[in-house]
């Protein structure tokens, strides 16, 4: 049995916008993210050139030396508009919140001892640093991209980045019971420790890059593929007695890895499918970049394991992720 | 000794500001290539106060319960004709305005502020910066998702995006945004996050919202309290800048009072689109503009300049001028619009006896005197089947590019004039205050792209009327011409016609 409840149906006179059903073919119902996402980037009749670029216009394909007919082709296959997003990281968040209390009440690092916790200070806390030069490569790919379907993703990674940064901090304050002593530790390591140079070197370099799909391309290929995963997946080498609370309170950045790649794995795979020169042009930049996060990441591999293996681990899968998008290395 | 524990404030810095570094493999103003040029002196960013101490943890929490809820609300309207409820459908109207000239704006501003996000050198408005470039993503957003349902039943919405890059009045708001866009961070801050957030919010947003909550848009209104918090953020962020800019070198206050001139009066400009909405096009008003004026800025504007006097700056060139505006501004706007109804992605109506009356109650020292008989006259010919047009094309202002149609002041029987020469050209303005803006810097501005101007260059689509509107994606005959005999007007009518005989 069903209960029907009766309504008046008043006849639409369309099902969606313009610009929106000439996108779908014809005057068809669209949903949220699409009504959210195309078109909603100016192309045309811009005022005036940017007095800090006159070069250019305000949103301007030529800031990226790759070509695409249509830089909608690369819609977000999580379809995420801002309240989807903030929903799905709500969510995320919940479980965050779980596991501090867990870890906290349970005084789950009193297990380790100084030298332990010495080596979580200066092995893993220093990597906020690195979400936080992320954090601004998002923001700046957001600014500088060309087309909502790609630079709205690119500041809720963004955002993530910030969060991520803000959780490492957390386990910070967890170690060093809420003193902050520990992330002034962990922040001269990554000024100054050799371990954490070639990382620092590698994302103050993507902050001088101003081709935005090349940025794009280091900050998935690189700075995530090979020097975030990296970290994450030392864990239980290299923290081992407090390998539980630390993959706990780190569960969010396994969760956000899997969700983002296969957002950036996406557009990566949809420009170098476009042409012959963009596939040349990602396939070369996706080459520079593992490379450098690969030597960037054996000293940091060889702080976190004892070894450098960990770092060509993660370059290898790197790469063998490159090849599946279409690219040659 | 044991070190003491974090107190909110300095837990809020380490999660933030403790996450930057100064660069040493690549030099700073390498990293940020664009906060110099502008002559903005920052001695010292750490002075920065955060205006709100939000982690993305509690973001996420926040909004993300914010948007369940809004949603909620959009849903249940749609499945229960929300649309059948409001006043009049004539309010409609307020809605096609706001989508095709303010929502494309809020885009802008998400992607402003992604670049002072970026580009701050500072990190503390660096993270409230991407906070508000988050933000505003989500008014756009929510802001199409709400009017998406109106979109289906009612004209002049479909083509919002298309015709915010092209139409003669949108280039209105999108040359506002532009100017803000292609300036630098700091500019862009002083133009958006003060001038516009802090100053004209009020006047601007909040019309818009109570214009819904009194016209029975549960909707629009209910996406309004929703965005309240977050605008209530961006102002804090605005007055925070503009303090901060004005305590790090007194070289500031030049420049930024200029800044401040300047984006008071291109804000004003905008802000007559509002004026008129609120004048003309509620079906149930709120307030007159006058009286909006008088209580966002006449006092509240007069209260905050009192506050930010002890930094030098003064209350912005030609306020006084905008004040006795306020008394004409909507008249001569929605005059406009009435002769070029044909040419306009919304209905048009004249005010009837009741509507007349309040406007002379509202506007004791001009409506009657100055724009009372010309709507009866118009209303006169429309009887008499003589209904008004301008079939010409109007000469616009330079800068705020709207249609040289306001009137000098203190006479407003004529047309104010102003013009500048740059390399043997002559460039129009409708106003002292847009003439400024065009002379402080004549080669920005020469660049606009003026909408009659492409229309006889030929960049329009053609040379006729309807090849233009055809170019605008413009569907004559139902997304503009009046009210009366739209087919909006039909809808609406066979929708009570339904109601009534349902209900017998």
């Amino acid at each position: 049995m069903t209960v029907q409840i009766k309504t008046i149906d008043l006849e639409p006179r369309r099902q969606t916008f313009g610009h929106v059903a000439r996108r779908l073919g014809g005057d068809k119902p669209a949903s949220r993210y699409q009504e959210a996402t195309f078109d909603l980037q100016p192309t045309d009749h811009f005022h005036y050139r940017p007095l800090w670029e006159p070069q250019f216009n305000i949103y301007d394909p030529r800031k990226t030396e790759v070509v695409m007919r249509d830089w909608y082709a690369l819609l977000d296959p999580r379809q995420y508009y801002y309240g989807a997003y903030n929903i799905a990281r709500a969510n995320m968040n919940q479980a965050v919140e779980r596991n501090f209390t867990f870890v906290e009440e349970r005084d789950l690092f009193a297990r380790a001892d100084d030298g332990l916790k010495a080596k979580l200070v200066a092995g893993l806390l220093p990597v906020r640093h690195l979400h936080w030069g992320a954090n601004m490569n998002m923001t700046e790919i957001c600014q500088r991209g060309y087309g909502t379907a790609v630079t709205a993703p690119s500041i809720f990674s963004a955002g993530d980045h910030l969060g991520m940064a803000q959780i490492v901090s957390r386990i910070g304050l967890v170690i060093d019971r809420h003193t902050g002593t520990s992330l002034d530790t962990a922040k001269a390591a990554w000024m100054n420790a050799p371990e954490w140079q070639g990382v620092r070197q590698l994302i103050e370099d993507t902050l001088v890059e101003r081709d935005w799909f090349q940025l794009f391309v280091a900050q998935a290929l690189g700075v995530n593929a090979v020097l975030l995963d990296l970290v994450y997946a030392c864990t239980e080498a290299a923290f081992g007695p407090v390998t539980i609370p630390v993959a706990m309170l780190t569960e969010f950045m396994a969760d956000w890895a899997a969700e983002e790649g296969k957002w950036s794995d996406h557009v990566i795979k949809v420009v170098a499918a476009e042409s012959a020169e963009n596939a040349a042009l990602v396939s070369a930049w996706a080459r520079y970049w593992i490379d450098r996060a690969e030597a960037a990441g054996v000293a940091l591999s060889g702080l976190l394991t004892g070894e450098g293996a960990a770092a060509v681990t993660a370059a290898s899968a790197a790469r063998a992720r490159a090849a599946r998008l279409g690219l040659t290395l | 000794m044991t070190p003491k524990k974090l107190g909110l404030k300095q837990r809020y810095a380490l999660m933030t500001r403790g996450l930057d570094w100064e660069t040493t493999y690549q030099p700073m103003d390498k990293v940020f290539p664009y906060d110099r040029f502008e002559g903005i002196k920052i001695k010292d960013w750490s002075a920065w106060e955060d205006p709100f101490r939000l982690t993305m943890d509690a973001y996420w929490k926040f909004q993300g319960e914010k948007e369940r809820k809004l949603y909620a609300v959009l849903d249940a309207f749609a499945q229960n004709n929300g649309q059948t409820g409001i006043s009049d459908a004539r309010y409609t109207n307020v809605l096609k305005l706001f989508l095709t000239g303010v929502s494309p704006l809020e885009y802008q501003a998400h992607r402003g502020f992604a670049f002072a996000g970026r580009h701050l050198r500072g990190v503390g408005p660096r993270v409230a910066a991407q906070m508000q470039s988050l933000d505003e993503l989500r008014h756009v957003q929510t802001q199409i998702h709400t009017i998406s349902h109106y979109n289906k039943y009612f004209d002049g919405l479909s083509e919002f995006r298309h015709m915010h890059d092209r139409v003669w009045y949108l280039s209105v708001p999108k040359s506002f945004f532009d100017d803000a866009r292609t300036a630098g961070p700091f500019e862009y801050m002083i133009a958006i996050g003060f001038a516009f957030e802090y100053v004209l919010t009020n006047l601007l947003f909040v019309p818009f919202m109570s214009g819904a909550a009194y016209n029975g848009d549960m909707s629009t209104v209910t996406f309004g309290f929703s965005a309240q918090s977050d605008e209530s953020r961006h102002m804090t962020l605005g007055i925070e800048v503009i303090k901060f800019l004005l305590e790090q070198d007194a070289d500031n206050l030049p420049i930024v009072q200029r800044w401040v001139d300047k984006w008071f009066w291109r804000g004003h400009r905008v802000l007559g689109l509002v004026a008129m909405m609120m004048d003309y096009m509620l079906p149930k008003k709120v307030m007159s503009w006058k009286e909006a004026w008088e209580i966002y800025f006449t006092e509240a504007g007069g209260s905050l300049f009192t506050d930010l006097a002890r930094y030098g700056l003064k209350v912005p060139k030609y306020a006084d001028v905008a004040t006795a505006d306020a008394e004409h501004i909507s008249h001569q706007n929605w005059a406009t619009f009435y002769q070029y109804t044909h040419a306009a992605a919304f209905h048009t109506w004249m005010p009837d006896r009741a509507h007349m009356d309040w406007l002379s109650e509202k506007y004791p020292n001009t409506f009657d005197k100055y724009y009372r008989p010309r709507f009866e006259m118009w209303a006169e010919m429309e009887k008499q089947g003589q209904r008004f047009y301008n079939n010409s094309l109007p000469q616009l202002c330079q800068v705020c590019q709207i249609p040289m149609v306001y009137t000098e002041p203190g006479d407003p029987t004529k047309i104010a004039f102003r013009c500048s020469q740059v390399e043997g050209e002559t460039y129009h303005f409708c106003s002292d205050g847009c003439k400024d803006i065009f002379d402080a810097e004549p080669q920005k501005y020469v660049q606009a792209w003026m909408p009659v101007q492409q229309i006889f260059q030929g960049n329009c689509g053609g040379a006729s009327i309807p090849d233009v509107l055809a170019w605008y994606r413009l569907n004559a005959g139902a997304d503009n011409m009046d009210y009366v005999g739209s087919p909006d007007e039909k809808l609406w009518n066979d929708w009570h016609a339904a109601a009534a005989r349902a209900a017998g």
